[in-house]
């Protein structure tokens, strides 16, 4: 029975590099997917790009590429990733530099494209965005980034055509998982079950480590051993869609029915109704079950349909917050760092700061004297607070006032004052709208070195 | 007994909706938390930071229930002043919920 071999390299653009290595080196793998797009990096990236057009990928592509590039090629290890974010041109002409350098050759690189609609937003301005009552028109100006979560096929058509690397933008993230399925056992999204499962596999993958133990580990509770190795996931699927996860043996981290069953849940809403473009899955009636140590067998998520439309991502320029921090150590401490936030408080309102939410917060253990000190202090006098002021304006001027009524503390506030920090960004939100799949065309660009 | 004796969470963001799975360690205390974890208890016990309702989705083929805490988050990871921008920790505090014998 034909079976494939998956492996998730990162499940975010700041994950370790080891895993990945170790994954291409040892895992037996036949493809390697990297998902290092959350909600809002692509707009970050999109604001690298304006700055600098040669850049707007994730950071991390180069030394991932000259870590794992030799050795997939020597295993004939396919690479499918969606590090080309808001710029998957300059993410090639990466991959083919340090092919070049790496002196490998006979590689073909295939580059998705399509989901980049920042430029192209003219039709939608009246269209209502998701989940709010604002039109898409009433943000205008500040948009940074619009782009469309695309389903599997073209990953499959560039597989189909012979790719070993498939760069993409904006895709949703398990189509990364679901294209190399369908690819290489024929599957179409009419192949419910098997979309489904493919689908769920992509789904406990797409995180990275933390379907192997990794964000699971509470001492005590879920002891995981060796989380300073943990190894990244596999999955293996037969050509029936059941498929075990497991991880390369000796490689830190646990697979279990419990890390499968908190990532199964992870980020979702209705299990009954997984929603990606290729498929709507149900996994009410999931199944996983210990094979060996490290071994899970996954079964029983069906499709339940294929969506007609696709959801766009959409980052803007939103806000601003100024915010800082600010320490009390010893004696009194919670109390004077309550008469500090009063201070600021009111100094906010003689500067006529306008805020529109504001929060302060109580922080605290040992960062100011370490525990020989710290341990001094009687159980119901805190050693130490830090007080953290922020408030979200809609002016870069506001957030600047509370920034520097922190920045005022050392000769104006109560006693003991330490550690200021302050700060001011300029927030960007994300907000999406639903369009029809119709008005997206994909295209495929390829180059062989 | 409080909830951590028997079960742990997984704590998930989308926006500014929070998912939290609640996972029995044993499978046989799930028909006692299916009774005694509803929506409500849930949605009471995060009065303060939940403005937009608690929906419980039950998963008994394995055992395992996902709350979706509605407009909980200040907005979302963006515009959140919350140190915990992702509500990350909701889960660990569900778990000091003091619950029946």
């Amino acid at each position: 029975m034909k079976k494939i071999r998956i492996g998730c390299g990162a499940g975010c653009s700041f994950d370790r590099l080891e895993p990945a290595i170790e994954l291409v080196e040892k895992g037996d793998i036949d493809y390697i997917v990297f998902e290092c797009l959350a909600e809002r990096t692509i707009a970050n990236n999109q604001q690298q790009k304006l700055k600098d057009p040669s850049k707007g990928y994730t950071p991390m592509l180069e030394p991932r590429m000259r870590g794992i590039l030799k050795q997939a090629k020597e295993n004939e290890v396919k690479i499918v990733t969606n590090m080309g974010a808001a710029n998957p041109s300059a993410a090639v002409d990466i991959i083919l530099k340090v092919a070049k350098e790496l002196n490998i050759t006979n590689i073909k690189v295939a580059m998705v494209s399509g989901d980049d609609l920042t430029h192209n937003l003219e039709k939608y301005k009246s269209m209502v965005m998701w989940q709010s009552t604002k039109t898409l028109g009433e943000l205008d100006a500040e948009i940074i980034s619009a782009n469309v979560y695309l389903g599997a096929e073209a990953i499959k058509e560039a597989l189909d055509n012979g790719a070993d690397i498939v760069i993409t933008g904006r895709v949703a993230d398990v189509a990364l998982f679901v294209g190399p399925m369908m690819h290489e056992f024929g599957w179409t999204e009419n192949d419910l079950h098997k979309i489904g499962q493919a689908t769920l596999l992509g789904h406990l993958l797409e995180c990275g480590g933390q379907v192997t133990g990794g964000y699971f580990a509470d001492p005590g509770y879920k002891d995981v051993e060796n989380l300073h190795i943990l190894g990244h996931p596999i999955a293996e699927i037969d050509e029936t869609g059941d498929f075990i996860v497991t991880k390369v043996k000796g490689s830190g981290g646990e697979v279990s029915p419990r890390t499968c069953k908190e990532q199964l849940l992870y980020e979702i809403t209705d299990p009954a109704c997984y929603i990606t473009p290729n498929a709507m899955v149900d996994f009410t009636n999931v199944n996983f079950k210990q094979v060996e140590k490290d071994v899970v067998l996954v079964t029983g998520a069906v499709s339940k349909g294929v969506p007609d439309t696709y959801k766009v991502n959409i980052g803007y320029c939103d806000c601003y917050i100024g915010e800082g921090e600010v320490s009390f150590g010893g004696l009194n401490s919670l109390s004077r760092a309550k008469l500090c936030a009063d201070i600021i408080e009111k100094r906010l309102e003689i500067v006529k700061a306008n805020i529109d939410e504001y929060r302060v917060d109580y922080i605290g253990y040992n960062s100011l004297y370490k525990t020989n000190i710290s341990d001094r202090f009687a159980p119901e006098e805190h050693s130490e607070i830090r007080l953290r002021i922020s408030g979200r304006t809609k002016t870069y001027e506001d957030a600047m006032l509370i920034s520097q009524e922190l920045d005022y503390l050392y000769t104006n506030g109560p006693a003991g004052s330490s550690g200021v920090e302050s700060r001011v960004r300029q927030v960007l939100s994300i907000g999406a709208m639903i369009i029809p799949k119709e008005d997206i065309a994909t295209d495929i660009t390829y180059w062989e070195v | 007994m409080k909830l951590k004796e028997i079960a742990h969470t997984r704590t998930g963001d989308k926006g500014n909706m929070s998912n939290i799975a609640v996972i029995p360690y044993d499978e046989k205390d799930y028909p006692m938390l299916k009774e005694f974890l509803t929506a409500e208890k849930v949605e009471e016990f995060f009065s303060q930071i939940c403005f937009g309702g608690v929906k419980r989705y039950e998963l008994d083929n394995i055992c395992a229930f996902n709350f979706v805490l509605e407009d909980s988050l200040g907005g979302g990871v963006t515009r959140s002043l919350a140190v915990d921008k992702h509500g990350k920790s909701l889960g660990m505090a569900l778990l000091e919920m003091e619950i029946k014998e």
